[in-house]
């Protein structure tokens, strides 16, 4: 038996305070009102750069005939290393992807001062309603924040089951002595599920103003078409109902999966039921999960952006999650076995777990890539915003991840020998892991807060409350079983597994 | 050595055997020239002290080589030579149409890595068409494994140590002829 060490707990308990101290401290300082959204925005503006507003007032967005000086000051303001001649210039600007006219548009919107614009953008209605705007980005960011953290978490716990499910009923001979961790690190899935769709729904009852999901505001739907169009599926008493079919079959599965591992390691020789009915239930569950989880995918994460749809997000958020699950795994056996309690534990698991961390992540590439690379090709507007949206105003983050997740694994974990190392397969978790925060971060925050976005105080304490809580209660479930399951059939071939 | 043409060769009916054959010689300090079997045993290149491959690494520089041929080429074709506007695909810089181009790049990396890799292993194995086949016994292709030891002076210990490990034939060849 484990027992959690003392400084293990206090670590969590550590950073569960200091945590929920940083998400206190977001929502406090989140909330302003219109008039301190304005001061903001005027003293933003002033801070611009001099040479900005001459620029913008000369700059015609419909027109073609830029004159060479106005072109220039245009560059140094925005860098747009693309624009060098007329013609292409005027090629960028039929681009959906530059979009440069619609921040040009923008601008000129902030710009009340305008001569030559005079129609309605520029009156201080106009001006209100985007002070308005930014103060609703900047209410939604704590709430962003946590709902980030807590789905990337919880992600972790879903991916380990799925990862657990498939080694069973695959009937996998080298996995069994891991099968406890993966059960210890699925307790997590329950509480963590239940705090994402209570932040979800808390981000609409709680406060004004400031849900995630935008479809969740009555006065927002009212006045647009495509999302009342929606309506049938995207609607608060259909997602929860949704909700708790998913948590409940998920929990489902894990408790009797759970169960029956335990009841088999007190069977008796050559009684084998319980291994069976657990085979069983897993290949149901996998049937189950795929549906599932490709519906948590809509709902938890692509519904923050009703008017966009995507036909393989659901994979690609099976990608992210199920290559978080096995590196957690990879971390939590490498942990324990540096703690000595898993002795039977060798080198080949660590070396097969990291070639699931190498595979996964290509895998993760692959329909990142594909998602992509259909939208940006065929650039239908409808589609497209998506990544204009993220790649002008997030692209650090968008194409930082794609760094993180894809060529340091790709080189780090190439090399047979390197997925031996230890250190070498934590070193590269670490990345992985930040990576995926990174990948949810893109796929939430965009449609919350928009560019007001920043890695700050209410976004680094939310992953330590949830990392906290994550950690106390991964280990805590360690602590209450065996970590070797006993009398699993295949727990020998395991033991000697050999690469 | 003054008979250094000469060569023994035992014949194994299992690679069980064979294993510990191996490692009892190589624990006499015999040299073993080559063994042939009929499939791949496992373990048996650690057995023998063989040296692991170098395979793998030569294939990631030929993929190097790919990804270039593939990044060089479009490069030049699309964007440098003749920089044409299709279908409003930007052609201004390799990075601007770099999505497009990135199906191509994978597979470049992929058919170099692969093909340059199998025709080193040709050559290395010193393996084409035409080959005369170097088989010293024919059953070695069907079932039975052959150890090929060069002789010694003490030739008769060299058989005996050989027939303890469980060999069901033993023959003293001369190479040079």
């Amino acid at each position: 038996m484990y027992t959690i060490s003392n400084r293990l707990k206090i670590f969590s308990i550590i950073l569960i305070v200091l945590g929920a101290l940083g998400v206190a401290v977001g929502f406090m300082t989140s909330h302003k009102t219109l008039d301190e959204v304005k001061t903001m925005l005027a003293e933003e503006h002033s801070a611009h750069g001099g040479g900005h507003g001459v620029a913008s007032e000369s700059h015609d967005v419909t027109s073609m005939d830029h004159n060479e000086t106005t072109h220039e000051a245009e560059e140094t303001n925005h860098s747009e290393s693309a624009h060098t001649e007329g013609t292409e210039e005027s090629a960028m600007h039929t681009d959906a992807m530059s979009s440069t006219s619609e921040e040009h548009a923008d601008d000129d919107a902030h710009n009340a001062s305008g001569e030559e614009h005079s129609n309605l953008e520029h009156s201080e209605a106009g001006h209100d309603e985007h002070a308005a705007h930014v103060q609703e980005q900047m209410a939604k960011r704590p709430w962003s924040a946590l709902y980030v953290a807590a789905f990337f978490f919880m992600m972790i716990a879903l991916g380990a089951l799925a990862f657990y499910a498939i080694q069973i009923a695959a009937q996998a001979g080298w996995s069994p002595l891991l099968f406890r961790i993966m059960e210890g690190i699925t307790a997590y899935l329950l509480p963590g599920a239940i705090i994402v769709v209570a932040i979800a729904l808390g981000s609409h009852f709680i406060g004004h103003h400031n849900e995630i999901f935008i479809w969740m505001n009555e006065d927002v739907v009212k006045d647009d078409k495509l999302i009342q169009g929606k309506s049938g599926w995207l609607n608060i008493t259909g997602f929860t109902i949704r909700a708790i079919i998913f948590i409940g079959g998920w929990c489902l599965y894990r408790h009797f999966a759970r169960k029956f591992s335990i009841a088999q390691d007190n069977a008796e020789e050559g009684d084998n039921r319980n291994f069976k009915k657990a085979f069983r239930i897993s290949a149901g569950f996998l049937v189950f999960y795929i549906y599932t989880e490709s519906m948590m995918a809509w709902d938890w994460i692509m519904s923050v952006d009703p008017h966009w749809f995507s036909t393989l997000f659901g994979w690609y958020v099976f990608a992210s999650m199920v290559v978080s699950a096995v590196t957690v795994i990879a971390m939590t056996t490498m942990y324990l076995k540096g703690k000595g309690v898993l002795p039977q534990v060798n080198d080949s698991h660590i070396h097969d777990l990291a070639k699931f961390m190498f595979g996964f992540s290509i895998f993760w590439t692959y329909l990142w890539f594909s998602q992509f690379m259909l939208i940006w090709y065929s650039n239908i507007p409808e589609e497209v915003t998506y990544f204009v949206t993220r790649i002008n105003d997030y692209k650090l983050p968008f194409f930082g991840m794609l760094v993180m997740n894809f060529i340091f694994p790709l080189l780090m974990l190439m090399n047979s020998d390197y997925k031996r190392i230890n250190w070498f397969v934590i070193m590269a978790g670490i990345v992985i892991l930040f990576g995926h925060y990174i990948d949810i971060f893109n796929m939430i925050m965009p449609a919350t807060v928009g560019d007001r976005w920043f890695i700050g105080i209410p976004e680094i304490g939310s992953i330590l409350l949830f990392g906290g809580l994550f950690l106390l209660v991964v280990f805590t479930a360690l602590t209450k079983a065996p970590l070797v399951a006993k009398r699993n059939p295949f727990i020998h071939e395991s033991e000697h597994f050999h690469y | 050595m003054e008979d250094s043409s000469k060569v023994i060769h035992a014949i194994y009916t299992d690679d069980d055997v064979l294993m510990a054959a191996v490692k009892k010689v190589k624990a006499e300090r015999y040299h073993i020239e080559e063994i042939y079997t009929p499939f791949p045993v496992h373990g048996l290149d650690k057995a023998m002290g063989l040296a692991p491959t170098r395979i793998a690494i030569a294939s990631f520089l030929y993929g190097c080589v790919g990804l270039t041929v593939a990044i060089v080429m479009m490069n030049f074709i699309m964007i440098k030579d003749w920089p044409q506007n299709i279908g409003g695909k930007p052609s201004f810089s390799y990075i601007e149409n770099m999505p497009a181009f990135v199906p191509i790049m994978f597979e470049l990396t992929v058919f170099f890595a692969a093909h340059l890799m199998v025709i080193t292993f040709y050559l290395r194995s010193k393996m084409w068409p035409f080959k005369k086949a170097e088989n010293p016994d024919v059953r070695t292709t069907d079932d039975h494994f052959l150890m090929e030891i060069a002789a010694a002076h003490n030739v008769d210990e060299q058989f005996d140590i050989l027939r303890n490990t469980g060999a069901v034939e033993i023959t003293l060849i001369d190479k040079a002829h």
